[in-house]
């Protein structure tokens, strides 16, 4: 099987599986176990499929271009070290998925589970088999996304809930913190490729960068894998399933942070930083962790604290100065896989069965379930590091090389000895009370549930993991040494230094310390027996050290009491200060530019002044001024002067030669100003009263302030124009349109061969975004509750009916065309000429002036005035509009010609363009541009009349009950 | 010309400020509907002014900017007349939804306090 192909697989079908046992029934817990399975065991074959040429000291590589632009590509590499990692993802996978089937009750949500399971099992490769930096960083994130999504599973608990939170905030800025570090150290090697990183390790540690890197890289291994001062958030974890405690939270996830350090540790690993960084924590966490677990009268909470503490161990071992503590961390990560697994594993079982985790209420198992406690016992002396079991072999590494390792100061030197031997005792102590607090004793009589053995297949992979232990720790060099010495090849390279997997070394000081700790941490659990039996919570001395506490109070000030602070001080809830703020500090800006860097008239010599111009700009502006001083109480009148405002814009337009936005211009005026109109009806009356005062003081004062504001904004702007207008406009991309509107696009109006071709991008984003709003309008005005005061039929309106009703001879259907009789026969007989209008604009658009947008206007108005002279019962009797259908086809035709480059292998939005040759019409153009610009049209009509024919509707709809009251209280009169 | 045209443009740009600062909402409808008159103009004035040119090829030409008008700001100010309808629409329809959702028409969904 080709390299891409293998490695491809592994990671992406979990991916693939999740989404499927996603998409099974609530009830599907076989299929969805079945399907979990399958995938973990394909897996675990692909893993072995890879082992030939892994064996050989092949690296498998696969590449893909990802964003070649930027030098990055998708890497896939799967080297000794990975390989054993992907050996432990999907083969302890496997025996999980198996456990789980029977674990979780058949009235969870069991795909659910398997899904986030899965998606979990895909990432967790992803971070093992990524050759690229960015791209592991990208898979440990998702692997904090789905931990969080696995510890919270059973949701309606409020501890999954908040074990959930926090693993994912301290894990997720971890991953944050690793991100900028693998930033930073890409930028010190030039590359973010693996093998580029690893070959450039004495660069990197002589760098100025390095210990920025180190330390935030260093970060986010140490959250990752639970290490002091991050170490709280594992214990709150354990509310999850006890299958993804097993599989994430003690041989999989929390490895990530040490799978990290090791797979770095060619390149930044030696230095005094590293050993003090990651050295001391694992110190700290190893000793902290075995003794909170003492102390711990959950299970799961003693073995959360104890793979804590092994952790520490791994970590301290990463940090030495040394590569055989290398090997000993490599080997203790398997081994601690093994049986950590198996462990948290016999206590889901006993939780299952007996219905409760606490030791001090659970007691002589051992007559109930005999084999899950000769099992778990097992489990437990390899997790005590008792000899012939696999923990044995590696603590003997680990306490030989707490004699023997480098360190910067020599004080260390002589703590880590003894250290390593009071965890070890502490790890004994803790593995006593496990099995002699769950297993022995009397045999209790108040446990929730009867106890039992558990199905057969769910103990089957406790079986399996505790054999491993068992074969390793007896036959090491003959079991677990090939893949070992193949991890340990892949990291160090050439510089692997000789070391023995034998079980017996003969009478040596690490042996001696192995007594000693054994010896102790069997004095402790005897010592400690009154205290542990007694109901207080957690253990003594250094019970204040809650992680938790401190977590939580970081959580509320920063999310709650800061946030409400600062919302205080700078925030506010209302718009007119913010739009003073923005408006002011835009003047502010403007000025400080002008102020720094000079200000004047350009080069261009100012034309003439056309007096015409000049005499329509007195109207443009005095339009203006009235419409701002009107608008409050008359808002027809203010309405009716920005209309002439938006002429004389328009007059401009075709003054500076742009017809093509004059027309455009001319038509939005229009719609736009229907749609205020019917917009006025829903404002509340507001009526200047002939005696009322002159506004306050502090009110005028806001006024006097929003003058200069205006004035220095209008002023401002005067100034800008007038500085661009007497410059020479930049003209590069005019030329470059100019020359190619008619050689490369095929017409002859440029304005509109740059909108519907050479910026046809644009311009479907655009109509995108029209159709967006148009049908947010209508979505808006679906629930729209008039106030009030708006709801009653306006005064005209009821004036109107009360006269009707009293002359005779009116029919009321018929009333519009009574009293406007004129218009309304004109309109109906402008329809058909003004949608030919409409189409010629369309067509010539690429020629001449017009086009898609002004054509889709003409349509919108043509109907809009039936609607205003016929009414909108009379037009929808006669006209069915359907403007969803209008937008909708609109934006398919539109983008549908883009994609359409695509089947002639151009790049998408690519025109083509011919002249054709039509009888009596005579010579068109047939460009694609054409049918891009139609489908513009149709969603300009479609939009627009989807708009305000809604508005429109509103007065019909609100008052569909209010003229049968009007008609009835006239009749009254 | 240049003069009586950034005036105008000023005179748009101020009246719109004004408005956006008033409290109703059909006064920052308004206002906003000038302040675009006052942007689009102002873009469109920076491919310069130039009155008579033409702004259609004829056909096979290869233009040149010496003779023709500049086209670019006249598309950027097209697709600029269309938005701002559309974003207008939609303001309006918002704040006649607020209006009937608070019973008041200022921007901020209640009267001020005295």
């Amino acid at each position: 099987m080709p390299d891409s192909v293998l490695l491809l697989t592994l990671i992406v079908l979990p991916f693939v599986a999740s989404i499927g046992a996603g998409l099974l029934p609530t009830g599907a817990r076989d299929t969805a176990s079945a399907l979990a399975g399958a995938v973990a065991l394909i897996g675990l074959g692909m893993v072995w499929a890879a082992y030939p040429a892994i064996s050989e000291g092949t690296v498998l590589r696969a590449e893909f271009a990802w964003m070649p632009s930027l030098g990055l590509n998708f890497v896939l590499r799967m080297d000794g070290f990975a390989w054993l990692f992907c050996g432990l993802i999907t083969g302890i996978g496997a025996l999980v998925v198996l456990y789980a089937r029977y674990y979780m009750s058949s009235e969870d949500p069991v795909p659910r589970f398997f899904a986030f399971l899965l998606a979990f099992m895909g990432a967790m490769t992803g971070v093992v088999i990524s050759g690229n930096l960015i791209q592991l960083a990208f898979f440990w994130e998702l692997t904090s996304l789905f931990s969080f999504l696995l510890i919270g599973y059973w949701h309606h608990l409020a501890a999954a809930r908040d074990g959930a939170r926090m693993a994912l905030t301290i894990t997720a800025t971890g991953g944050l913190s690793l991100f900028a570090g693998i930033l930073v150290l890409g930028h010190i090697v030039g590359s973010y490729d693996l093998d580029a990183v690893l070959a450039a390790g004495d660069r990197i540690r002589e760098h100025a960068l390095y210990l920025p890197a180190l330390l935030l890289i260093v970060l986010g291994a140490l959250t990752k894998s639970a290490q002091f001062p991050f170490h709280f958030w594992l214990p709150h974890a354990m509310a999850a399933p006890t299958p993804v405690s097993a599989y994430l939270h003690s041989a999989t996830l929390v490895k990530a942070g040490v799978f990290l350090l090791a797979r770095l540790w060619p390149a930044m690993a030696g230095t005094d930083a590293w050993t003090w960084t990651v050295g001391l924590a694992g110190l700290i966490t190893m000793l902290i962790g075995a003794y909170i677990a003492i102390f711990q009268n959950d299970l799961k909470g003693l073995l959360a604290y104890s793979t804590i503490s092994h952790l520490g161990l791994i970590t301290l071992l990463l940090g030495l100065k040394s590569e055989l503590a290398l090997v000993a961390a490599i080997f203790h990560i398997i081994n601690h896989a093994a049986f950590k697994c198996s462990l948290f594993m016999a206590a889901g079982i006993i939780d299952h069965e007996t219905g409760t985790r606490d030791i001090r209420r659970l007691s002589g198992l051992n007559q109930s379930m005999p084999f899950t406690a000769r099992l778990a016992m097992v489990a437990a002396a390899a997790m005590a590091g008792v000899p012939l079991l696999n923990g044995f072999l590696s603590k003997e590494m680990f306490f030989a090389e707490a004699l023997s390792a480098e360190a910067p100061v020599s004080t260390l030197l002589n703590i880590l000895p003894i250290a390593a031997m009071t965890a070890s005792a502490f790890s004994v102590a803790y593995s006593l009370r496990f099995i002699h607090g769950a297993f022995f004793g009397p045999e209790a009589t108040d446990l929730p549930r009867k106890p039992h053995e558990p199905a057969t297949w769910m103990r089957f992979p406790v079986e399996i993991l505790v054999l491993t232990c068992i074969v390793v720790g007896v036959l090491p060099a003959a079991t677990v040494g090939p893949f070992l010495s193949l991890a340990v090849h892949s990291v160090l390279g050439n510089h692997v230094p000789y070391y023995s997997l034998a079980v017996w070394h003969g009478f040596n000081l690490p042996l001696l310390m192995s007594v000693v700790a054994m010896v102790a941490g069997i004095l402790l659990y005897l010592l400690l027996q009154r205290r542990l039996r007694s109901d207080v919570e957690g253990p003594p001395v250094i019970w204040r050290l809650e992680g938790q506490r401190i977590f939580e109070r970081v959580m509320v000030f920063v999310s709650w009491r800061l946030a409400r602070r600062l919302e205080a001080v700078l925030g506010t809830r209302r718009l007119q200060p913010q739009l003073r703020l923005l408006v002011g500090i835009a003047i502010l800006a403007g000025a400080t530019a002008a102020w720094w860097r000079g200000f004047g008239p350009g080069n261009l010599p100012p034309s003439p002044v056309d007096p015409v111009l000049l005499l329509i700009w007195v109207v443009g502006g005095a339009c203006s001024l009235g419409a701002a001083w009107l608008a409050k109480f008359h808002r027809l009148a203010a309405l009716i002067l920005v209309g002439g405002a938006g002429l004389v814009v328009c007059i401009t337009f075709v003054w500076f030669s742009a017809p093509d936005l004059a027309l455009t211009q001319l038509t939005v005026e229009v719609v736009t100003t229907v749609l205020l109109l019917l917009g006025l009806r829903w404002l509340p009356k507001r009526v200047q009263l002939p005696g009322e005062r002159g506004p306050e003081v502090l009110s005028r004062t806001r006024r006097l302030r929003d003058l200069a504001l205006a004035t220095g904004a209008g002023l401002g702007m005067a100034a800008l124009a007038y500085a661009t207008m007497t410059r020479t406009p930049p003209d590069l991309l005019a030329r470059h349109f100019l020359a190619r509107a008619y050689t490369e696009g095929g017409g002859t109006n440029v304005v509109n061969v740059i909108l519907v071709d050479f910026r046809g991008f644009d311009t479907l984003g655009e109509i995108f975004v029209v159709a967006a709003v148009a049908l947010t309008t209508y979505a808006l005005l679906r629930r729209f509750r008039p106030a009030q005061d708006s709801v009653e039929i306006p005064e005209q309106q009821r004036d109107q009916a009360a006269t009707d009703a009293n002359e005779a001879g009116r029919a009321e259907p018929g009333r519009v065309a009574d009293w406007l009789l004129v218009p309304f026969t004109l309109t109906r007989l402008l329809f058909p000429v003004m949608l030919i209008v409409a189409m010629y604009l369309l067509l010539r658009g690429h020629d001449l002036p017009g086009g898609g947008f002004s054509a889709g206007m003409v349509v919108a108005i043509a109907i809009i005035l039936q609607y205003m002279i016929g009414g909108t019962e009379w037009t929808e009797d006669r006209l069915r509009l359907r403007p969803q259908l209008w937008v909708g086809a609109g934006l398919l035709l539109a983008a549908g010609t883009g994609l359409a480059a695509w089947l002639f292998g151009r790049p998408f939005m690519t025109s083509y363009f011919a002249y054709g040759e039509l009888p009596i019409i005579g010579k068109v153009p047939m460009a694609s541009a054409l049918i891009f610009d139609i489908g513009v049209f149709a969603l300009v009509v479609g939009a627009t009349l989807l708009m305000l024919v809604a508005l429109a509707h509103q007065s019909v709809r609100a008052h569909r009950a209010a003229p049968r009251r009007a008609a009835t209280e006239a009749g009254d009169d | 010309m240049e003069l009586v045209l950034s005036l105008g443009i000023g005179v748009l740009a101020g009246s719109g400020v004004w408005l956006l600062l008033r409290p109703r909402t059909f006064q920052v409808i308004i206002g906003l509907a000038l302040l675009s008159y006052a942007v689009n103009l102002f873009i469109f004035s920076t491919g310069g002014l130039r009155s008579g040119s033409p702004a259609i090829l004829e056909p096979g030409e290869v233009g040149t900017i010496a003779e023709y008008a500049d086209p670019l700001p006249q598309a950027l100010v097209l697709t600029a007349i269309v938005i701002g309808f559309a974003t207008t629409a939609l303001l309006l329809v918002v704040l006649l939804a607020a209006r009937g959702l608070t019973g008041t028409d200022h921007v901020d969904g209640r009267e001020r306090e005295r």
